[in-house]
This record gives C-alpha cells, sequence and structure tokens, in this order.
C-alpha cells in the first residue's frame, strides 16, 4: 500500500475508533477495548510511516475551498515527531484513563473515550498540516474538540475554567493568528511551508517584527504571557485530560505550529537578518522566569503542573526565537522530552488525587512511603525536567544552551537566554523536587489507608517514565527527526 | 423544452395556493406546501444546470414575442436565486410542520400556507422575469404575503411591525413603479434587455436619471440597504418562526438581485459609474457593516439580534456589488447563497428555542443551551459561520470580499470588515454565553396548557432542518466548487467579460 494512504489512515482511525466508542455506552469493556484497539493501530501507523518514510512526497487534498488554499496533509518530519508522540502517549494516556476515570467514578465516560478520540485526529492533522491554512483550521478544531473534556465535570467551576479556555484561546487565534496568515498570504501569495521560509525575501524586513509578534500573540496554545492564562484554568479537567492534552497534544500544537511559522514561513535566517528576534525572545525568557515564580506559590499540584508547563513550553519558543540550527534542533527536542516527563508528573499528580484525594501540596507530606512506585515516578519526571543525565530532559536543554552560545545578536539578550536557563533549572528544583523530597522525608501521613493507585493507572505510568530513561540512552529517532527540521 | 418548464416554477405554487387555503389541517396543507417547495427545488436545480456554462434560456409568456409581451430570460444568476430560494423554501417546510401550530391560530392555519406559496412565486417570479413591470407585480406578490404572514405573529408587536413594514414597502414599490414610469415613458419599453439594448438612444434625457433614482431607492428600500433598514428587524423580530426563517434568507436576496439586474442588465454600467454610484453604495455598504453588528452586539432578544446582524451581512453583499471588480461580484453573488444558509440555520435554531421556552430574550434563555446540547452546537456552527471563521461558508465570502479590496488597495473596505468581524465575535459570544455559561435558571413558559408536554422535547424534523442548515455551512465552507463556479459564471456575465 502506498504511503499515501497510510498517512490518511492516520486521520481517519481516531475518527473511525470515535464512531464505534461513541455507540458502545452499555459495554464500557468492549468501548475501554477498542479505545486501546485504535490507540495502537494509530501508533502502528506512525511508526510505520516513519520507517517508510524515505525523503519523496507522500500527500493529499482534502478539499480547496478557494484557489490555492487547500486543505492538504503531507507527510514530513517534523510532523511526523508530533504525531509520534501524542499517538504514542495516547496508549499510556487511555490505559491510566481505564484506571482512573473508574477508580474516579466519572460519569459520562463514553462522551469522554468519544472526544479524546477526536481530539487525536485533530492533533494528526495539525501534525501532518501542509500548509497554514490547515494548520489554522486543525488549531481552532482542537480548541472546540477539547472544550468538552475540560468542562467535563460540569459544575460551575468547570464551565468558568472552559469560558477561559474557550475565550483566549478561540480570540487570540482569531483576533491575532488569522490576520497574521492573510497578511502572509497577500504578500506571499501562498500559505505553503517552505523550506527556508516562505517570507523569505517576499517581506520587507521592517515587517517581521511586526509579523512576528502577532503569530506569538495569536498562537496562544503556546502559552506564552500575558496569554498564557487558559491552561491553568483547564486544569479543572480530569487528569488524563490535563494529562495528554495540556501537557502533550493541545499545548504542543502550539509550540509546533510557532516552530513551523519560524522555520517554514520566516525562515529562521530571516529571522536572525532582520534581528526581530534581539529582543522578542525577552517574551519566552520572561514567560519562562515569571511561570516559574508563579509555579513556587501554587499550592494546588495541578496548577503548579500548569504553571511549570508555561515555563517549559516557553523554552520551545526560545528555541524558535533564537533561531540558529542547534537552538531548533533543542526546541523541538525539548517537544518529545517534555512531553514524556510532564506526562508522568500529571499521571503521578492523578494518582494521588484518585487514591489520597489530596490535591494540596501541602498535603503531601510523608505520603511517598505509602505510595513509592507514584513518587518515583514524580521523581524521574521531575529530574528530567530539570535537565539532569540519565534522563532524557538532558538532550533538549543541552542543545536549547548550546543554539543559546551561538546566539550572535544583542549582549544583553545573550546573557538573558543564559541567565534565564539556568536560573529557571534553579527554580525547578525548589518548586517540583521539594515535592518528592517532602513526600519521602517530610513528616508522617495520618491515613494509614492509602495504598498505589489501580493497575491499569500504574502501567500508564510506568510507560512514559521509561520512556524519559531509554530517550537518555538512545535519542537518536528524536535527535534525526528534529534535525530535519532544522535543516 | 427546458423553456417550457421555467413557468411551471411558477404555475405550480399559482394553483397550489388556492387549494391550500381550503385546508384546514395543518398536515394537509404542510404537505401540499412542501411537494411544491420540492418541486421548485427541483425544477430549479435542473435550470442550473442547463445554464451554469453560460448559456441563456428564454421563455416568451402566452408566445408573445418580446418587446411586447412578457419573456423570462434565464441565465446563471437567476438560475441561482430560484435555485437558493426554493431549497430554502424546502427546509422552511421541514421546519414548519410542528412549528406552525403552535405559532398559527387554527382557523388561519391554510391561510398562512397559502400565503407562504404565494411568497414563494413571487419571490419565483422576481428570479425569472425579464420584464421590469412584470418584476414590480412579483415583487408585490412577494411583498404584500410577506405583511400579512408577519402579521400573524404571535405577539401583539407583529402587527405593528408588519403594518410599518407595509408603509415602507410600498413607499419602495411606489418609488420603483414611478421609476419604471418614468423610464417607459422615455424609453417606450419594458423589456429589460430592449431597454439596454437601445439605451444610447434615449441616454441624455433628464427623465432616466429621475427614473434611475427612484427605482434604485424603492429597491434598496426592499433589500434592507442602510439607512433604509429600519423596518426589518422588527419584521424579523416579531413575524412567526416559520416566516423569519423564510424572509430572512430570501426576500432581501431577490430584492438585491433585482437591484444587481437593474445595475447591470438595464442601465449600462458606465451610466451609474458617471453618478458616483460605486462609491456611494461603497460607503453605504461599510457604514451597515459596522452599524449593523454594533446594533446586534446591543440586542438583548435573540430574534432581533439576527436581525440587525442581517442589516450588516446585506452590508457585505453591498460592498461586494459596489467594489465592481470579478472578484467583488463573486464575493457578494456567493455571500447571497452563503448568508441564506448561514441565517436560515440561525433563525431555525431560534425557532427551537422559541419552540421548546416561548421566549426570545436571551435573560430568559440563561444556560438553556445546556439542555439542548446539540440544538446548541448547529447554532454555533452556523454562528462561527457568521463570523467567518475558516472551514466554514462565511470564511469563503470574507476571504473573496477581502481580496478585492486589497487589490483595488480600498483600505477602508478592510477596516470596515474587520471590524464588523469583531462585532460579529462579540454578538455571537453573547448568545453562547447566555445559552450556555450563564448559569441556569428556571425558564418561564408563557402561554402553553399545563401538562402540555410538547415543550419538553424537541422534533425530530426541527433538528433534521436544523442540522441540514448546519451541515451545508461546513460542507460548502470546504467544497466551494458548487457555489464558486455559480457566482463566478454569474460575476463574468454582469461584467461582460
Amino acid at each position: 500500500m502506498e504511503l499515501t494512504y497510510w498517512l490518511m489512515l492516520t486521520i481517519i482511525t481516531p475518527v473511525a475508533g470515535a464512531l464505534i466508542i461513541s455507540q458502545l455506552d452499555k459495554y464500557p469493556n468492549i468501548r475501554e477495548a477498542i479505545t486501546l484497539i485504535t490507540a495502537f493501530s494509530l501508533f502502528g501507523i506512525n511508526i510505520w510511516l516513519y520507517l517508510q518514510h524515505d525523503g519523496a512526497t507522500y500527500g493529499y487534498t482534502f478539499a480547496e475551498p478557494i484557489e490555492g488554499l487547500a486543505i492538504s496533509f503531507v507527510l514530513n518530519d517534523f510532523g511526523l515527531l508530533f504525531a509520534l508522540i501524542a499517538s504514542g502517549l495516547w496508549i499510556a494516556t487511555s490505559i491510566y484513563a481505564i484506571g482512573y476515570m473508574r477508580a474516579h467514578h466519572e460519569t459520562h465516560q463514553t462522551r469522554f473515550f468519544t472526544l479524546f478520540a477526536v481530539a487525536i485526529a485533530g492533533v494528526m492533522a495539525v501534525a501532518y498540516a501542509e500548509n497554514l491554512f490547515t494548520l489554522f483550521i486543525f488549531y481552532e478544531f482542537l480548541t472546540v474538540s477539547t472544550y468538552p473534556l475540560v468542562t467535563h465535570a460540569g459544575t460551575r467551576e468547570a464551565k468558568r475554567g472552559g469560558r477561559i479556555y474557550i475565550l483566549i484561546l478561540m480570540g487570540s487565534s482569531i483576533l491575532f493568528f488569522l490576520p497574521a496568515m492573510i497578511i502572509v498570504w497577500f504578500t506571499a501569495g501562498s500559505l505553503e511551508f517552505v523550506k527556508g521560509g516562505l517570507l523569505n525575501g517576499a517581506l520587507d524586513p521592517v515587517y517581521v517584527l511586526p509579523l512576528l509578534v502577532l503569530f506569538l500573540l495569536g498562537i496562544s496554545k503556546a502559552g506564552i504571557m500575558p496569554l498564557h492564562k487558559w491552561l491553568p484554568s483547564a486544569m479543572v479537567a480530569p487528569t488524563p485530560v490535563s494529562a495528554l492534552l495540556h501537557a502533550v497534544a493541545v499545548v504542543k500544537a502550539g509550540v509546533f505550529s510557532i516552530v513551523k511559522v519560524v522555520v517554514f514561513i520566516f525562515g529562521t535566517d530571516f529571522i536572525t537578518e532582520s534581528s526581530a528576534n534581539d529582543w522578542l525572545i525577552w517574551v519566552p525568557a520572561i514567560t519562562i522566569l515569571m511561570a516559574s515564580f508563579i509555579a513556587l506559590t501554587k499550592d494546588n499540584l495541578k496548577e503548579r503542573l500548569a504553571y511549570s508547563t508555561i515555563s517549559q513550553l516557553s523554552y520551545i519558543v526560545l528555541g524558535a526565537m533564537i533561531a540558529n540550527q542547534l537552538s531548533i534542533v533543542g526546541a523541538s527536542m525539548h517537544i518529545a522530552m517534555h512531553a514524556f516527563a510532564k506526562i508522568a508528573l500529571f499521571f503521578a499528580a492523578g494518582a494521588i488525587l484518585v487514591t489520597a484525594h489530596k490535591k494540596y501540596v501541602s498535603e503531601l507530606k510523608g505520603l511517598g512511603r505509602q505510595m513509592p512506585f507514584t513518587f518515583v515516578v514524580f521523581t524521574i519526571g521531575t529530574l528530567s525536567i530539570i535537565g539532569l543525565p540519565f534522563f532524557g530532559g538532558m538532550w533538549s536543554k543541552w542543545y536549547l544552551i548550546s543554539g543559546g552560545l551561538e546566539f550572535t545578536g544583542v549582549q544583553a539578550t545573550y546573557w538573558m537566554i543564559l541567565i534565564t536557563l539556568s536560573v529557571s533549572s534553579m527554580l525547578n528544583i525548589f518548586y517540583l523536587l521539594s515535592i518528592p523530597i517532602q513526600g519521602f522525608f517530610a513528616g508522617e501521613q495520618k491515613d494509614v489507608q492509602i495504598k498505589e493507585a489501580p493497575v491499569a493507572c500504574l502501567i500508564g505510568m510506568a510507560i512514559p517514565t521509561l520512556m524519559t530513561l531509554y530517550l537518555f540512552f538512545d535519542p537518536d529517532i528524536v535527535y534525526r527527526l528534529s534535525l530535519a527540521v532544522a535543516g | 423544452m427546458t423553456e417550457q418548464i421555467t413557468i411551471l416554477l411558477i404555475v405550480i405554487p399559482l394553483i397550489a395556493a388556492p387549494i391550500t387555503a381550503l385546508f384546514k389541517q395543518n398536515f394537509y396543507a404542510w404537505m401540499i406546501t412542501l411537494l411544491v417547495s420540492i418541486c421548485c427545488g427541483v425544477i430549479s436545480g435542473y435550470i442550473l444546470l442547463e445554464v451554469i456554462d453560460g448559456k441563456h434560456l428564454i421563455y416568451e409568456l402566452g408566445g408573445w414575442r418580446p418587446p411586447w409581451g412578457i419573456e423570462y430570460k434565464i441565465d446563471s444568476l437567476n438560475a441561482f436565486i430560484a435555485f437558493i430560494v426554493s431549497v430554502i423554501a424546502i427546509v422552511t417546510n421541514i421546519f414548519a410542520y410542528r412549528s406552525v401550530p403552535t405559532e398559527i391560530s387554527k382557523q388561519n392555519i391554510g391561510l398562512f400556507y397559502a400565503a407562504m406559496q404565494l411568497c414563494l412565486l413571487g419571490l419565483l417570479g422576481i428570479a425569472l422575469t425579464g420584464d421590469i413591470f412584470n418584476l414590480f407585480v412579483f415583487l408585490e406578490i412577494s411583498s404584500l404575503s410577506s405583511y400579512a404572514l408577519i402579521s400573524m405573529g404571535k405577539k401583539r408587536q407583529a402587527l405593528t411591525a408588519a403594518f410599518s413594514y407595509l408603509i415602507l414597502g410600498t413607499i419602495g414599490a411606489t418609488f420603483f413603479l414611478i421609476g419604471v414610469g418614468f423610464l417607459f415613458a422615455a424609453s417606450g419599453s419594458l423589456n429589460i434587455s430592449d431597454i439596454a439594448n437601445r439605451f444610447h438612444t434615449f441616454e441624455d434625457m433628464q427623465l432616466v436619471v429621475t427614473a434611475f433614482i427612484f427605482i434604485v431607492l424603492g429597491l434598496a428600500l426592499k433589500a434592507a440597504i442602510f439607512p433604509l433598514h429600519s423596518w426589518l428587524p422588527n419584521a424579523y423580530g416579531f413575524a412567526p418562526s416559520t416566516v423569519s426563517i423564510f424572509l430572512s434568507a430570501t426576500a432581501t436576496k431577490v430584492s438585491i438581485y433585482a437591484l444587481i439586474r437593474v445595475l447591470f442588465d438595464l442601465y449600462p454600467v458606465d451610466y451609474w459609474q458617471s453618478l458616483l454610484f460605486p462609491q456611494i453604495l461603497l460607503v453605504l455598504g461599510c457604514v451597515g457593516v459596522i452599524y449593523g453588528s454594533f446594533r446586534a452586539w446591543q440586542q438583548i432578544e435573540i430574534k432581533r439580534l439576527l436581525a440587525f446582524s442581517s442589516v450588516a451581512q446585506i452590508g457585505y453583499i453591498i460592498i461586494g456589488i459596489a467594489l465592481m471588480s470579478e472578484l467583488g461580484l463573486t464575493a457578494a453573488v456567493i455571500h447571497l447563497f452563503n448568508h441564506a444558509i448561514i441565517k436560515a440555520t440561525l433563525f431555525i435554531g431560534a425557532g427551537i428555542l422559541i419552540y421548546r421556552s416561548n421566549t426570545t430574550k436571551l435573560e430568559d434563555l440563561r444556560g438553556f443551551g445546556a439542555s439542548m446540547p446539540w440544538t446548541f452546537a448547529a447554532i454555533t456552527i452556523a454562528g462561527l459561520s457568521l463570523i467567518g471563521v475558516p472551514g466554514t461558508v462565511g470564511f469563503v465570502t470574507k476571504w473573496y470580499l477581502l481580496e478585492a479590496a486589497i487589490e483595488q488597495s480600498k483600505w477602508i473596505v478592510v477596516m470596515a470588515i474587520v471590524i464588523g468581524s469583531v462585532f460579529a465575535i462579540a454578538y455571537i459570544w453573547k448568545i453562547v454565553e447566555a445559552l450556555y455559561f450563564n448559569s441556569k435558571r428556571k425558564i418561564h413558559i408563557h402561554n402553553v396548557k399545563s401538562g402540555d408536554i410538547k415543550v419538553a422535547t424537541a422534533s425530530k424534523s426541527m433538528g433534521l432542518a436544523l442540522w441540514l442548515g448546519a451541515f451545508s455551512c461546513i460542507y460548502f465552507g470546504l467544497f466551494t466548487e458548487f457555489p464558486f463556479a455559480s457566482a463566478y459564471a454569474v460575476a463574468k456575465g454582469l461584467l461582460g467579460l
């Protein structure tokens, strides 16, 4: 079978899965089995695409509403990286979710699993989008389809969170992203992703900075301040949603779009030449530091993780903004490394919520002795995020810092990059590592009844944790795909 | 053979309407109306396929040769308009089955459906005829029946709304007739192509300018072009739901169609260009877009909100016409189609809300979306199309409009479109917010007998109509070949390319 058909299957499979799942309300076991089968086959398809990808172009056009503006998909390295991560972690999340949703006695589970599959279809479409137009449409699609997942609980609090979620994400994309896209169309006459940059040569360098700012504001899924508020609000969702969507799929769709725009719409050389990034780098840098400081003040565990995500996402944006080969490699590797580590952290937080019913960091003292597995997972995730050896997170930080050292713009910015990267690692120790340390060594839990989470949750947690270890020793896949992005 | 079919579009509703008036039961009257609209839909679809590649169909009424007799001259524009009107009629009728008995008093049901058919007949007639006086006759048939239809609304304000529409509509019709009279005095003919062909022989007469101004003013009133829109919000706001759906999607569109005919086929383009008319239209269109969207945002009632949004959307169409380019006209004609779909869907959604809750006030509908998630979802889809989100029909229009405006470096138009879209986000959000995000409150239901369960369920037929609309909002936003090919053919034909 030609690869093009396999490429179509990446979207068809989760959609078909969603259709079947939606009809199985009465048979929860079969429903979950179908979820797993769908997840495994999707991952298999992506693996197959990776193995068979030989550099030739495989793609297809779904519809062409306006001449030159097509909804079309193409097999590409960066998309492959994103799709592999998302579909692989979907398996882990599904296993985890089965345990979590049942142990937590959530209602509307069929709706939950159905929409989850739909959201994954949206992620696949974002990953394999051939042009900015397709990317935009499915970026919006992802916002809309994940909205019911965020408000899953249906309480007033959930709705309030959902309101901020949809207002910020959709509002910013329509107000900034869409006009930016239209401007690109009218300057370049196309919206294709071009190696070396579509606008390179077509746009007056003076306008690079304002246009780039429009994109940064418009793609608020990347969580850049000041449009980051939606992410903490989205934490009202059930933990599997926070884990896969708000640590991996949705937020990564945001940074993925930013890297795509920087590399294929502007072109890294063009940005460096126009020195648009001289001062723009301060935006993600400040976001990294600010979000870390805010995380320190949050007692709610999931909110703390959300702010940690905001800070980590800005690493990727920072890498994109530095705009040299090493930093782009670092940025796209960080998409993968952060995904595995952060999802492990969220899973651990969910396991604590499900079994011990504890939401706040201050309540976790001594809990590590009752839930050692969960806290070990948490520790490994934390260490990987800090970027210590033996964990995958080290490599992405390595390349990010190397990229920062090669930055050739304004001196002040150069130092800002280096200071930010080192200070934020320190802050990570404070606000993340303190949690398992307290869990293991401080205080004593009164309630001795607490045990580990259901087995399904534990399996789900083990997968990404082992991946962070594995990726330290063999980051080759991630590195190769990232290098292809940087060109 | 095909030529003979065209007249059936007029004859079928003309014969069926008086028969329908005899029936008192909802089912039979509804059935006839549905059959009539399906027949019209099939015929107009067939005709559209015949003429889409630039062919003309000509039918001479009673065998009298033009310019003495009345001629029906069908090109892609007529056929496209007729198709829109009859398809909307079908969808409206699917909705009508359950809605009409709740909103129209029993002894009027037969008359109601008869009036619907007459209105359909009038609108189709306007679309088909090539005779300017005949156009006036059909304009009056459709207007008179719509006055009657609006006055059947449940609230007492419906009567005043219908009355003010009657007054303004009659003024519009009179202006139009005066204009036609002047033109007849100058040219001695009523046939559009005959007048156009011999235009240079009487071009210099002062009467011709006067006639132009009268005709355009009359049509602008009927089409509710800003600032002549004051009848529209009340008329659509207080009409029975079925009528709001049908009229909002078709009536003003057909008047705009008549305006396009007058501008491009009756009068030579150079003639009214020298009168600075495109500039005037452009300014009115821009102001209309901003004003309509702003007023829509201010409304507290869902149907009036949608009505004001119609004023804005008509503004977009006018801008497209006023840009006078291939792209601009394409955008205008596509928007005739797109806006018909979007507005019909939204009014169907509003109709379902009214059917269930008997109220249109956003305040009273708080949190109602949560109990009707599917209806709410369809309304949201149509709302997104109205904003112009990519992937929906609204985007296609706005894109072409923007392209046309940028092509001519008319930045004011770009600004107007952007401001209009921002307000559109605001007023659609207002609906979404009220229906979904505001905390639920008890809905006060009036005028329903206690123990009546029909308010507890939205009927299948209404849902079908709603989702047909919502689905087309997305389908024609992705697969634009059909509307684009039609509109492009029209634009080329009008500009004589």
